[in-house]
């Protein structure tokens, strides 16, 4: 028998199989739009993704420009597709998400929350000893209106409540805070440079404003009104600026596998800590919207709800609030 | 040796390598454009209904200064379609999005399988980067990069390939006697010849089929449109007494 004849009966053998290919493509497709729980259909995918693979080895050296091929290159990918798709449950997703993975991911990145939160403090202290020396730079950090408003001896929070409700106050400060923390996060990509801006920047703000209202004698003022919100979302703050420190890091210094895919397994893994983020970010703003603009809560309640808050955001970092239960 | 197309390849435990053509700059933008037509066009859209449900009226402006219930019911949700669309989007329909579809193309992991919930938060939150200054960062990585990918899709490990257009099925030779008149690549091109016939001219398709006829060296001497059309199909029927 001729090479060439050889061939020819090898294509036509596997052309007489095409029946099998279109019941393959059949089934991944219907496989691939729902769940089954058919042990059988499941197991015959996999006899499919065999004999197809099997059969495209044989029409890509046997028949390569042919719409046979074409079609065993499509549905051979889409078996590969179906059999390759992992079972998701979003309950049980998100249950390992804060159960496990978040907590993984602030025990990894301890040492960028460490010094995250040094350099805020260092941005914070930086801002206030200027303004406190130099009492005009404010203007370098603060609004016109603010400086004037202080300088009248009210806090530009006072009264607010009567501009804005509390819903659509906690609605704009919440996604500005979850913005400047996704920043923060993807600012990491500058080589970390843009993470550190904006820690800094933001240290170097509330430093400096802190110090401006002390001097015109409404510290206490400030303080009381940023206590019961500002305790989780300065930390939400490093936090972020962890994860963006951690990217950064990951294209400094990248580890075997190259820069590309070390800067991947940084922002994937701690991209995840963003949900927490915004979560607790979103619990910030409800507290800055309704409670510290309204004069009705004390101070005692107010540090109250900032510290219990605090807490309850260490505990859901560190994994405590949806611990295994011991059998 | 089998020859794998160009593009992403992805191992399988067959040994026999998926292939994934890789969408380049521009049906990521045709996707991206045609995308940001229908969040606009569905934000708009939401805005519009509900301020006009809530004023009762033919009036798109909040009735009183910054309300509360404009700003949940009006306000908030069309900023939330905005802004979610690509993420619940792209979770809900598997990487895909209508603007993706129109273009052809769906977000893969490398491995090929539908990126995760985690996978594509991190891809729509470096949006952030890329659409700076008008998506120029995203445009110029996805023109510089080889897999033509920008920094969302670096950062998440996913990329745009195009979805295979449904192939034809091939045809199937199930007598022994076509077999052995036509050789696959020929038998084919008489499937393909026979499916296309009502869509061709006339004398496009009378050509064609002499053209075809002809390298079987079957006499075609005088014969009709009709007659052209029967030898073609006979082609593909099992041959008198050799059948199977």
């Amino acid at each position: 028998m001729s090479g060439t004849a050889r061939q020819h009966a090898l294509a036509v053998s596997l052309l007489q199989r095409a029946g099998l290919w279109r019941e393959a493509d059949a089934r991944a497709r219907r496989l691939a739009r729902g769940h089954t729980d058919d042990a059988a259909d499941a197991t015959r995918l996999a006899d499919d993704y065999r004999l197809l693979a099997h059969d495209l080895a044989r029409v890509r050296s046997l028949m390569p420009d042919t719409r046979t091929r074409e079609y065993l290159e499509t549905t051979y990918t889409r078996a590969h597709a179906t059999l390759h798709h992992g079972a998701w449950h979003a309950g049980s997703a998100l249950l390992r998400l804060f159960r496990d993975e978040i907590p993984g991911v602030v025990r990894w990145l301890r040492p960028y929350i460490f010094w995250s939160s040094v350099i805020f403090l260092l941005a914070a202290t930086g801002g206030y000893s200027l303004v406190h020396r130099y009492p005009e730079l404010i203007a370098l950090f603060a609004s016109p209106e603010l400086i004037a408003t202080v300088e009248r001896g009210q806090l530009w929070t006072e009264g607010l409540l009567n501009i804005v409700p509390s819903s659509v106050l906690s609605v704009q400060i919440l996604t500005n805070n979850i913005v400047v923390s996704l920043l923060a996060y993807c600012a990491g990509f500058l080589f970390g440079l843009g993470t550190l801006y904006i820690l800094g920047l933001n240290g170097l703000m509330l430093g400096a404003v802190f110090a401006f209202v002390i001097r015109h004698g409404l510290g206490d003022q400030l303080f009381s009104f940023i206590v019961a919100h500002g305790c989780v979302e300065l930390s939400v703050m490093c936090l972020s600026g962890a994860a963006g420190a951690a990217v950064g890091e990951a294209l400094i210094r990248p580890g075997a596998g190259g820069r590309i895919e070390s800067f991947r397994l940084a922002a994937l893994r701690s991209g995840k800590l963003l949900i927490a983020c915004a979560l607790l970010l979103v619990g910030a703003g409800l507290l800055e919207g309704y409670v510290s603009p309204d004069p009705r809560f004390g101070l005692a309640v107010r540090i109250s709800l900032g510290v219990g808050y605090w807490f309850f955001m260490v505990l859901l970092l560190s994994g405590r609030l949806f611990r295994r239960r011991m059998p | 040796m089998s020859s794998v197309p160009p593009g992403l390849r992805v191992e399988s435990v067959t040994g026999i390598d998926v292939s994934l053509p890789v969408a380049g700059p521009g049906a990521r933008a045709l996707g991206f454009l045609a995308d940001w037509h229908i969040r606009v066009i569905l934000a708009l859209g939401w805005f519009c209904v509900a301020a006009l449900i809530y004023n009762g009226r033919l009036r798109l402006v909040s009735p009183q200064t910054n309300g509360a219930s404009w700003f949940g019911v009006v306000v908030a949700p069309a900023l939330a379609i905005y802004f979610l669309y690509h993420y619940v989007v792209e979770l809900a329909m598997h990487g895909r999005t209508p603007g993706k579809r129109m273009a052809g193309v769906r977000i893969v992991s490398r491995d090929g399988g539908t990126p995760g919930a985690g996978a594509l938060l991190v891809r729509n939150v470096f949006r952030l980067i890329d659409s700076l200054p008008f998506y120029g960062v995203g445009l110029i990585a996805t023109m510089v990069t080889r897999e033509h990918v920008r920094i969302g899709d670096m950062a998440a490990g996913t990329l745009l390939v195009y979805e295979r257009a449904d192939a034809l099925a091939p045809i199937l030779l199930q007598s022994a006697g076509a077999a052995a008149r036509l050789d696959p690549v020929g038998a084919e091109l008489v499937a393909e010849l026979l499916e296309r016939w009502s869509t061709l001219t006339a004398p496009a398709r009378t050509q064609l089929a002499r053209q075809v006829l002809a390298r079987y060296k079957l006499d075609i001497t005088g014969a009709d449109e009709a007659t052209l059309h029967a030898r073609l199909a006979g082609l593909l029927q099992p041959a008198q007494g050799r059948g199977p």
